[in-house]
């Protein structure tokens, strides 16, 4: 259908990619412990089936916008660890030039829109990108990612409506991981099953177990072509769950630290999808030790480098406040 | 090589910690993952997760430690072939918790409070007395409840709320969904119907989603309606800048809300002022704003031992008295005066400094009235420069007292910049001392 090719990822980039988001965000965590990161810090530990199954099914050019739990997305866009991470401690190295922080990271290039910190905000904005591929008639589509939380505020109705009104090509992926901050979607939301939010906007959504990079990636297949062949937008109700804390502040009273295990112990992605490989006979454990040595080894150079890296000058405060350029 | 488990920041602000408890002993094997202690934040008790995967060589802060400083190795865990006792020997160089932990706490400013009061006192924190002014207007009151993001089970997102939903139950203290501009417009309903509902904002850089309803429904109604329909509102959360949280969460917004006819606005200091004017908020029959402040929270203050501890809204409070110039500021910004006060006294400055305490209506009479007796005047605060809290008492200073000043008003404000996060970027964005002082110095001729 796509003039641009689907890429082709096998089971071991999977498995890559969803290590690397691990292992940076806990990495991220240690360094915030020690003071090398400030201010709000969440991380993507858990989810990362989510943004490796649907990046995996994406095509050339399909832009990806989210809130503030954004590194994962970041790193299977194919943006730099080191960069990502340089953004962390608020160096100039960073993507952002140390002026955004872990919330507010952007790549124009790899078609990531950002790192929002207003809950529900990229959600028209993701909505916009679409508008812009419908208007440019590109054959692209957008991916607006949202939690449980995000998803009862007012703007995602506003964009849902204009997004069928118009049929937009956007995806919306609702990563449901059942609380936002502190609140379990039963306390916030009075119906649940948040695929069908789009119901009375005739808008299609289906639930996938956001845990398992398989399921992720034939329901990814499923939207995307259902919003590129211009039907319109599309809603996958990823289910899933964050291991840590909302952000390194949390103390996550809210729920037990049996349910955190059970997630972990039973459903964890990495290790099913490391099950997987094991059994296919692809790759075998000394094959994949060395996966997870390549992987240490690029995050402790994140780390190393973002912790070198200099400190943006002190100009760097007045600048890219307005563009100087004249029409 | 034995990993050193250090003891973590678990907060923006977290410098210090209790090592409450260990889920481990000596020998234990733990994994990436594992809660491994349990650390005490003056906010909250945390979970800390392993992130190493090996034997647990030695515990180096024993349970029950109190103010262990960040970074301070608190455990040692060994990896596969590893013996505790090189271990201990690599950490014996490692002199623990108790010199680590005297970081030195600065001291806060003995404040000359109005009036001393005949009450006694007691040192409480900024969210105490916040939450202390709540609970005894809900006791007065059962028209008064509280609504807002993570206010009840969770006891706030900064524990201002602590303990309101155990005293008042769900139909009083109640969770909301992450929907400001919906909650917003409700409780301004309810209040048109007769309630007195308080909104917590989580901060008030999401009452953005909000504020039509703040202006366009609280603030107009009165006025719209004739005088027939009230809508008293009171609008509450953290405001200003916090630590290193960037562009779209550390704003000040005191200049906007300000700026509204039918609003009243309110921007505590201390503890004591917090409580008062809040009791008195809660009890006002007028939409009010009321912007506090994430740094404040844990800031100790005396504040009287009463239940009718209320100051008028609308009353500057001189802080100290002095002769050779008029400092004015509010919320946070009384802090950046009062360390820069430290160096104006040493070089013989008497600075007269004055917390505006309420922002909407403006005290203006207590500002002329140290303006005749100084003759210069400096306003300093956190926020944007351009059409600022400070710009207003400059124009109203030459409008009024023109013939008083000595010299032109200056003010110091933020940085005209969005937030930056980087450490060394944000410390520019904010008044620094040295501002304070220059300017105190160019008003009084000392350059
Ligand atoms: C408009 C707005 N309100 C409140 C917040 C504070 N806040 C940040 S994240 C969050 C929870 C969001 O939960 P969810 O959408 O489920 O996403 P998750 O954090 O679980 O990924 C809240 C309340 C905010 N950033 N923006
Ligand atoms: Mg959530």
């Amino acid at each position: 259908m796509s003039s641009k090719s689907q890429k082709s990822v096998s089971k071991k980039d999977l498995y890559r990619d969803m290590l690397l988001i691990r292992r940076f965000e806990e990495k991220a965590g240690q360094l915030y412990g020690m003071g090398h990161i400030g201010g709000f810090c969440h991380l993507y530990i858990g989810q990362e089936a989510v943004v490796t199954g649907m990046n995996a099914v994406m095509i050339e050019g399909d832009q990806v916008i989210t809130g503030y739990r954004d590194h994962g997305h970041m790193l299977v866009a194919g943006m730099d660890p080191n960069g990502v991470m340089a953004e962390l401690t608020g160096r100039v190295d960073g993507y952002s030039r140390g002026k955004g922080g872990s919330m507010h990271m952007f790549s124009v290039e790899k078609h990531f829109y950002g790192g929002h910190g207003i809950v529900g905000a990229q959600v028209p904005l993701g909505t916009g990108l679409a508008f812009a591929n419908k208007y440019r008639e590109n054959n692209n589509v957008s991916l607006a990612y949202f939690g449980d939380g995000a998803a009862n505020q007012g703007q995602v109705y506003e964009s849902f409506n204009m997004a069928k009104l118009w049929n937009l090509p956007v995806v919306y992926v609702i990563e449901n991981n059942r609380y936002g901050m502190g609140t379990s979607i039963e306390r916030a939301s009075s119906t649940t099953d948040l695929s069908q939010r789009g119901l009375s906007f005739d808008i299609p959504g289906i639930q996938v177990d956001g845990m398992d990079v398989d399921a992720v990636m034939e329901a990814g297949r499923k939207a995307l072509d259902h919003a590129r062949s211009g039907k319109g937008p599309f809603i996958l109700e990823m289910i899933t769950y964050r291991y840590r804390g909302h952000s390194m502040s949390d103390p996550a009273k809210y729920r037990s630290r049996d349910e955190v295990n059970e997630m972990r112990q039973d459903h964890d992605p990495i290790t099913t999808l490391k099950e997987k490989i094991l059994d296919d006979g692809d790759i075998d454990e000394d094959g994949l030790k060395q996966i997870d040595a390549e992987i240490r080894k690029i995050v402790n150079e994140a780390a190393e480098f973002a912790q070198t890296a200099p400190e943006p000058d002190p100009s760097e405060l007045y600048t890219d406040i307005l563009l100087e350029e004249t029409a | 090589m034995p990993i050193e488990v250090l003891m973590p920041a678990l907060s923006p602000t977290m410098e210090k910690g209790n090592l409450a408890k260990w889920h481990v002993t000596e020998g234990d094997e733990v994994n990436s993952g594992d809660v491994i202690a349990e650390i005490e934040t003056d906010k909250a008790t945390m979970e800390v997760e392993s992130v190493e995967e090996g034997t647990i060589g030695k515990i180096l802060i024993e349970e029950g430690s109190m103010d262990v400083a960040v970074n301070t190795p608190i455990a040692i865990i060994l990896s596969e072939g590893e013996d505790a006792a090189t271990a201990i020997s690599d950490t014996n160089t490692n002199t623990t918790n108790q010199d680590a932990a005297e970081t030195p706490t600065t001291e806060i400013i003995a404040a000359t409070e109005e009036p001393a009061p005949l009450t006694n006192q007691v040192e409480i924190t900024v969210r105490e007395a916040l939450r202390d002014a709540m609970a005894e207007e809900m006791r007065l009151d059962d028209r008064v409840f509280v609504m807002g993001e993570e206010v009840a089970e969770y006891q706030g997102a900064y524990k201002v709320t602590q303990g309101l939903l155990d005293e008042f139950g769900k139909k009083r203290v109640i969770d909301t969904p992450i929907t400001e501009y919906g909650f917003a417009g409700i409780a301004c309903g309810a209040g048109m119907a007769g309630l007195k509902p308080i909104v917590e904002f989580m901060t008030f850089n999401f009452a953005m989603q909000a504020i039509d309803h703040i202006i366009n429904s609280a603030a107009k109604t009165l006025y719209m309606s004739g005088g027939q329909m009230r809508c008293p509102v009171v609008f509450r959360g953290a405001n200003g800048v916090a630590s290193r949280v960037a562009a779209q969460h550390s704003q000040d917004y005191s200049s906007w809300y300000a700026q509204v006819p039918g609003l009243k606005v309110i921007a505590p200091y201390s503890a004591s002022d917090a409580k008062g004017l809040l009791k008195a908020a809660i009890k006002d029959p007028n939409p009010v704003v009321f912007l506090e402040n994430e740094i404040l929270y844990g800031k100790s203050f005396p504040v009287p031992e009463t239940d009718d501890h209320i100051i008028p809204i609308g009353k500057a409070n001189v802080r100290q008295q002095g002769t050779d110039v008029t400092i004015v500021s509010y919320s946070r910004g009384v802090e950046y005066v009062e360390n820069a006060d430290v160096e104006l006294k040493e070089m013989g400055i008497s600075a007269e400094i004055i917390d505006l305490r309420t922002l909407r209506p403006l005290d203006m009479d207590t500002v002329l009235t140290s303006l005749r007796k100084t003759n210069r005047i400096v306003v300093v605060e956190e926020g944007w420069p351009t059409c600022s809290i400070g710009s207003e008492i400059c124009s109203s200073v030459t409008n009024l007292a023109f013939d008083e000043l000595d010299a032109p008003p200056l003010k110091v404000s933020g940085a005209d910049v969005p937030m930056p996060y980087a450490a060394n970027l944000e410390a520019l964005a904010l008044p620094t001392t040295n501002q304070i002082v220059e300017a105190v110095k160019k008003v009084t001729y000392r350059t």
